[in-house]
């Protein structure tokens, strides 16, 4: 196999417009298992925050580009999975055509994009959009695109600034502040380098993504990845060591932060676009809960319709889905998501919380900063409850008493919490009955 | 017949509660605890009621003289200028107990029980000796003073015997006593302990002898056992069918032992009890669940509160969905915001709570 990508003449010049795509990465089952125990019933981009799964946000940003017509999901579960989310977002935006691409292995972000080169070059479009699906922000595709044109670029990544002392749990870009062109990539440094860090959004152009990616792999397989390559625990999902890697060294993992971003930085037209609205990647479980709050309150301030309307009892923004009974006596809000079919007694009191489909939550119970899964009950005067963490942090884990403890409680499907019952900072995996308090604990 | 009441210092034991109001006027079961002790003394015939106390609340004055009225008995202080121990007090009131030649009561103010005043100034005259000391029987004796009788005896006591580690027996001193007034002329005016001193030295005579309560016992000097007194409390009026307690059949009333005062007032929807004593001008709102607690005058909880184990102060407020358990206690007029948990607080007077207490800790 050998890349052809289309040259310089060969692409319509002057008459008709560049074409544009876009490819959304979800991953496999086998990584997510920071998701869990959610991830056990659901995959994570199919897991609804703000009343939608994560990943139909990237599709409602990718939908507001005008020219992106064709958009591809690449990842590793069965395409089953995948289908039923497909024949949906297709009604919603029937102007993009959605095609799942399996990976059978683990390729990496780089890997599978070469891998599925030949797919996402059909039409010859200049250019194409990676988000990773497993990021919340505002996905300013079309401030990208236009950074893009104006400075003629090869590629353009999202950066946003975070706090020092977390920098390096991200890739971090040194940009040349007037030009915006980035001098520099390093994947989690161990010293302190920049606070811009990479968003895992992406807009390359095809000319140059590829043969970055085909010189990575040429560089592995001439001298192989060090041993003591730093472990990628927070960008884990670019991250896979194959069993057979020398065996088969076309299929090796190659990953874009990794392996191909920083070598870009040196040699190609980059540029980094900065935004100062929000971003989170959701990792964790309860990395869910402050996604699902950005969601809505982007909804909130553009004006959405399908949020529930304000009232003494409501305190936006809130999403409940038209399925679900809520007591008009139960004060929700701010920041909660009630799925289809639940109920919700009179006198419950929920906030900063996601209620999964089919729940029911009887009455005076309390609910705050925490995740109740699919079927679950919750008794009457119950408490389920997590801590708040600061507006800027990047982390869904607190210190308490000197042990980490998550910060969001979560239920996992059909938990049972028993009247009365108090659940603060746990995790509880699925089908599990709590009919005494419980903190800072995981229930297996 | 004449009494004395061994009230004490400052109640610091029951603080943050006694930071307010000395620790007679907090009421236990919606009547301040001195209010219960004379009131059983009154009806046992006692005209005349010392308070040893060692220092002088004036807040108290007002209180001790609508009781002189209401049960027509005769209220005194006696101040020490120094702390007297537990006989001391006696000596310094010996002015009004030594009167006459009929016996008197002693009983420390940190207890609560079935009052038996009666039975026993017939049972001390019975014997006839010395002394008689209330007992009570306890399951872990190893922790208290036990009393040993004499052999063959029932009720002459031999000795004691503090925190046995054999079982030597079960009955414990119950804080309360009958003397004859020659019991004076053992003890001096300076700092001494009856149970050290004077219980000893009339032990020594064969004077001294044990009566036993019937029914619960509990010293009340701090919030946990507070709580744990007003459960027997209550316990012991419902098997009484006291009228004081709400009928168990009313919808709101889950497990029974509830006393609401006739001007609280109770919203929709809620759960209240078992051992829950709602005082005066209370407000409870929709939605509350109340179980083992003591609302104190004039406080409010707001709708959907889940309260246990938890004593609120005079004036405080208990926000919507706050939760409060563990022996926690709040002062007067402590604000809970809504929503917010506390496990074991101690919270002073006029603060206001606006985050979780996670663990057990004082509020300053």
């Amino acid at each position: 196999m050998s890349l052809q990508p289309p040259s310089l003449a060969s692409r319509p010049k002057g008459g008709s417009a560049p074409t544009t795509k876009a490819v959304i990465l979800v991953g496999g089952p086998s990584r997510g298992t920071r998701f869990r125990p959610l991830s056990m019933e659901l995959p994570k981009p199919l897991f609804p925050v703000a009343g939608h799964p994560i990943i139909e946000h990237c599709f409602r940003a990718v939908a507001k580009v005008p020219d992106v017509k064709e958009v591809f999901i690449v990842g590793y579960y069965e395409e089953s999975v995948f289908q039923p989310f497909i024949n949906t977002v297709s009604n919603v935006f029937p102007q993009l055509s959605v095609k799942y691409l399996r990976e059978y292995q683990a390729l990496g972000t780089a890997g599978g994009l070469y891998h599925f080169r030949d797919v996402i070059l059909k039409g010859k479009p200049d250019r194409f959009f990676v988000l990773n699906a497993d990021v919340c922000c505002s996905f300013p595709l079309n401030d990208m695109l236009k950074l893009f044109e104006d400075k003629d670029a090869e590629a353009v990544m999202l950066g946003t600034r975070v706090a020092n002392d977390s920098a390096s749990n991200f890739g971090c870009i040194v940009s040349d502040a007037h030009t915006k062109r980035v001098l520099h990539y390093v994947e989690k440094p161990e010293s302190h380098i920049s606070n811009l860090i990479n968003c895992g959004v992406y807009l390359f152009a095809t000319e140059c993504i590829f043969p970055a990616i085909r010189s990575a792999i040429k560089r592995r397989t001439e001298r192989p990845r060090l041993l003591s390559y730093p472990s990628s625990e927070n960008l884990e999902s670019s991250f896979y060591q194959g069993e057979d890697e020398d065996d088969n060294k076309e299929n090796a993992v190659i990953r874009l932060e990794q392996d191909v971003l920083s070598d870009i930085a040196d040699s190609r037209q980059f540029f980094v676009l900065e935004t100062k609205d929000f971003w989170r990647q959701i990792k964790t479980a309860g990395s869910a809960v402050p996604a699902n709050a950005l969601y809505l309150m982007k909804a909130y301030q553009t004006g959405s319709e399908e949020l529930a309307t304000p009232s003494a009892n409501i305190i936006p923004p809130v999403y409940i889905h038209p399925s679900a009974q809520i007591d008009p006596t139960a004060k929700i809000g701010p920041n909660v998501s009630v799925g289809p079919r639940v109920h919700v007694g009179a006198g419950v009191r929920i906030k900063e919380s996601i209620i999964l489909e089919d729940s029911e939550i009887k009455h005076d119970s309390c609910i705050m900063y925490s995740i109740v899964g699919w079927n679950s009950k919750i008794g009457a005067w119950a408490r389920v409850e997590g801590t708040p963490t600061p507006i800027n942090s990047h982390s869904t884990s607190i210190m308490k008493n000197g042990v980490k403890v998550q910060s969001i409680t979560i239920l996992g499907k059909e938990c049972g919490v028993g009247d009365e019952v108090r659940v603060q900072n746990c995790v509880c995996l699925p089908y599990k009955e709590l009919k005494r308090d419980v903190s800072n604990e995981v229930i297996m | 017949m004449k009494a004395l009441i061994l009230v004490g210092g400052y109640g610091t034991r029951l603080r943050p509660l006694t930071l307010t109001y000395p620790k007679p006027l907090v009421e236990f079961a919606n009547k301040p605890m001195i209010e219960h002790q004379i009131e059983a003394l009154a009806a046992a015939g006692v005209t005349d009621v010392v308070l040893a106390v060692n220092y002088r609340p004036e807040v108290m004055t007002a209180a001790l003289k609508d009781y002189e009225k209401r049960y027509n008995i005769k209220i005194e202080f006696s101040v020490e200028t120094e702390p007297l121990g537990t006989a001391g007090p006696l000596k310094l009131a010996e002015k009004i107990l030594g009167k006459g030649d009929a016996p008197f009561f002693v009983l420390n103010s940190d207890v609560t029980c079935d009052y038996p005043f009666k039975k026993l100034a017939e049972f001390h005259r019975q014997h006839g000796e010395e002394g008689t000391i209330v007992v009570t029987k306890v399951e872990e004796p190893s922790k208290y003073g036990v009393v040993v009788h004499k052999p063959n005896h029932p009720s002459r006591i031999d000795r004691f015997v503090e925190k046995p580690v054999e079982f030597v027996g079960n009955r414990i001193n119950a804080g309360i006593y009958i003397f004859n007034v020659s019991v004076l002329n053992r003890i001096e005016l300076r700092p001494t302990s009856i149970e050290q001193e004077t219980f000893p030295a009339i032990c020594k005579d064969g004077q001294l002898h044990s009566f036993d309560l019937e029914g619960f016992w509990m010293d009340v000097g701090q919030p946990k056992d507070f709580l744990s007194g007003t459960c027997l409390y209550l316990s012991s009026l419902s098997r009484k069918g006291s009228k004081l307690l709400v009928p168990a059949s009313t919808p709101y009333v889950h497990g029974g032992n509830v006393m609401i005062d006739s001007t609280a007032k109770i919203g929709k929807n809620c759960r209240i009890g078992p051992n829950v004593t709602i005082g005066p001008g209370v407000v409870v709102g929709d939605g509350v669940r109340l179980q083992r607690c003591v609302l104190l005058k004039n406080s409010k909880v707001k709708d959907h509160a889940w309260i246990k184990s938890t004593i609120v102060g005079w004036n405080s407020t208990v926000g919507k969905w706050a939760r409060l358990e563990n022996v926690t206690v709040l002062g007067d007029d402590v604000s809970i915001g809504d929503e917010v948990y506390v496990n074991g607080g101690s919270v002073l007077p006029h603060k206001s709570i606006k985050a979780n207490v996670d663990t057990p800790s004082i509020i300053m």
